[in-house]
């Protein structure tokens, strides 16, 4: 995936601001950033759920104006933030519907397998005829991410996946989403307000200011002292932990 | 972890509801009948039954539809105006042409002009303030609510100058009524409705989608602008056809969708649009019955929805004021 002078503006805020930038194929890229960075904003635009003002998104060799909605869905998949339902749904149902893009709402034997498997990695199986409106926040965001992972597409986007969820069920989706990467070649793109989560599972970070990307590399190369205080204006202290860059800034 | 098979829960629900319309039917077309007068009754009930069907059923649909695409289940299609249109255009021509014109007595050049100026609106005009990029829809209610009321109060100034007769005249198509309905309309307006129902089963899937909300919809290839676009102009004829034939229903759609939506359990709209059809027929034809056999006949049977619909609507503000 690749990124060519994106814009986005809202009235004259400019919150997207000429950002280029390639995604490396098959591996978790992590955008961080203070809050109104143009994060979450960036995502949504390589999502086609907004539109740009200028620039060029290549998802493998087309553009992405050109192409077909059902076929990008086949490609590539976006969760945001906030997911509320205003239906009742089973947990079943609403994993089924990542089968969408594959199966228009006939399921085959292929996406019940797909569904299952999503299920069983997102440890619903048990409680697949819950409904999700009467689930916590922890397992209505595991839900979601489930029906994002039913949809089988190479790009995964997640805009805050972590929001909701205890430590224990953070650490489980980013090994879950370390695994899609490492034996399913999927590229999976983040925004991940935790550094130390980020720090940990990414391959690649990237870090933005005020719609500009400042920085961008490897967990090494950004989980440094003068580069996070430049981003986030803020003191860190940083410590190697286990070969991992661990920030402490409390 | 509840009911284990939704499913055969929503069929038996769906084959009640299919059960009460057509005994109510049966009820409605044989009622007191002999042998020496079937024909008669027969030839007079029979188009009237089919104008509910078609009301009914297009009605059901405009509602459903409409709620899933705005995703508010408080709203009616009404508010886009379009029932405004309808009685403006009938003082309009009585008050240009009064009320022997052909233009306000026959039916089928009456039916042709509302249906036209109905459906030109929502298939030329509509969508024509729903392009650009953010979502629009919300704004294009707003202008519906707007033409609404603009078209009411020129409606009503032409009513306080006309002359008194012809205002009682209007009044009349003010409510919609089953007591004259025209046989050749029926036939236009049965495949109108046809033809659409057949377009929205293309749709169903997309629509159901789209009750998760326009980013999960967009996430999983639904072309949310084209279906919300294609769905209004829908909306705006089933409106129309329904309208045309027998005049304004304010709140049966509300009654319809949300009652739908609650028994069935379900975002299926293969589901959720045959039960708001048959519950629409119930409520029309049983209405009908009711205001016949109770009430003697007196009142049109819109208001005795109007009546009904206008509780269930309290109670649905009282519940989702308690959610939110």
């Amino acid at each position: 995936m690749k990124i060519l002078n994106l814009i986005k503006k809202y009235g004259e805020k400019e919150v997207v601001n000429n950002v280029t930038l390639e995604v490396p194929k098959g591996k978790i890229t992590s955008f961080i950033g203070p809050n109104g960075a143009g994060k979450s904003t960036l995502l949504s635009m390589l999502s086609r759920l907004i539109q740009s003002n200028h620039g060029e998104i290549w998802i493998g060799n087309k553009e992405i104006s050109q192409w077909k909605d059902n076929d990008l869905a086949r490609h590539l998949s976006i969760l945001r933030q906030s997911n509320h339902l205003d239906i009742r749904l089973t947990v079943e149902e609403l994993v089924s519907f990542g089968r969408f893009p594959h199966s228009f709402g006939k399921l085959n034997d292929l996406d019940r397998m797909k569904i299952k498997q999503a299920m069983q990695y997102m440890k619903l199986t048990e409680m697949k005829n819950s409904f999700v409106n009467e689930l916590s926040g922890g397992q209505r965001q595991r839900a979601f991410i489930a029906m994002t992972l039913a949809q089988d597409t190479e790009h995964i986007l997640l805009d805050e996946p972590l929001n909701n969820l205890d430590m224990k069920h953070g650490v489980e989706i980013m090994k879950i989403l370390r695994k899609l990467a490492d034996e399913m070649g999927k590229t999976i793109l983040l925004v991940i307000h935790d550094i130390n989560f980020a720090s940990c599972y990414s391959d690649h970070l990237v870090a933005m200011v005020n719609g500009k990307v400042v920085a961008s590399g490897s967990p090494n190369e950004i989980i440094k002292q003068e580069v996070l205080q430049g981003i986030y204006d803020l003191d860190f202290n940083i410590r190697e932990v286990n070969n991992k860059k661990i920030c402490v800034y409390y | 972890m509840n009911e284990k098979n939704p499913t055969k829960k929503q069929q038996h629900i769906l084959f009640i509801l299919g059960l009460i319309s057509f005994i109510l039917a049966g009820i409605f077309v044989f009622r007191g009948i002999t042998p020496s007068n079937y024909s008669y009754f027969l030839s007079r009930r029979i188009p009237r039954l089919l104008a509910m069907l078609l009301t009914g059923g297009g009605i059901a649909y405009a509602s459903v539809i409409f709620q899933t695409i705005t995703h508010n289940r408080i709203l009616t299609p009404s508010v886009m105006g379009l029932d405004s249109l309808y009685l403006f255009l009938q003082t309009v021509v009585l008050f240009l042409f009064g009320s022997t014109s052909s233009w306000f007595l026959d039916p089928r050049l009456n039916f042709l002009l509302s249906l036209g100026a109905m459906a030109f609106v929502s298939i030329v005009i509509f969508p024509s303030f729903l392009k650009g990029e953010r979502q629009n829809l919300f704004r294009l209610l707003l202008i519906g609510i707007l033409l609404g009321t603009f078209f009411q109060s020129l409606s009503s100034f032409m009513q306080m100058v006309m002359d008194p007769n012809e205002f009682s005249i209007v009044q009349n198509r003010m409510f919609a009524s089953f007591n004259s309905v025209n046989r050749e309309l029926l036939l236009i307006s049965s495949i109108l409705v046809a033809l659409l129902v057949l377009i929205v089963r293309r749709f169903h899937p997309s629509l159901d989608v789209m009750s998760l909300g326009r980013d999960n919809a967009v996430n999983l290839g639904v072309s949310y602008d084209y279906v919300v676009r294609s769905m209004l102009a829908i909306i705006g004829i089933f409106v129309a056809v329904s309208t045309a034939l027998i005049g304004p229903v304010t709140f049966l759609g509300i009654l319809v969708a949300n009652l739908a939506r609650e028994l069935m359990q379900s975002y299926k709209h293969h589901m959720i649009l045959p039960s708001a059809i048959f519950i629409s027929i119930i409520a029309l034809v049983g209405g009908q019955l009711f205001v016949e056999l109770v009430l003697g006949g007196g009142i049109p049977v819109s208001l005795v929805i109007n009546f009904v619909g206008g509780i269930y609507f309290i109670k649905i503000l009282l519940k989702e004021g308690r959610i939110s």
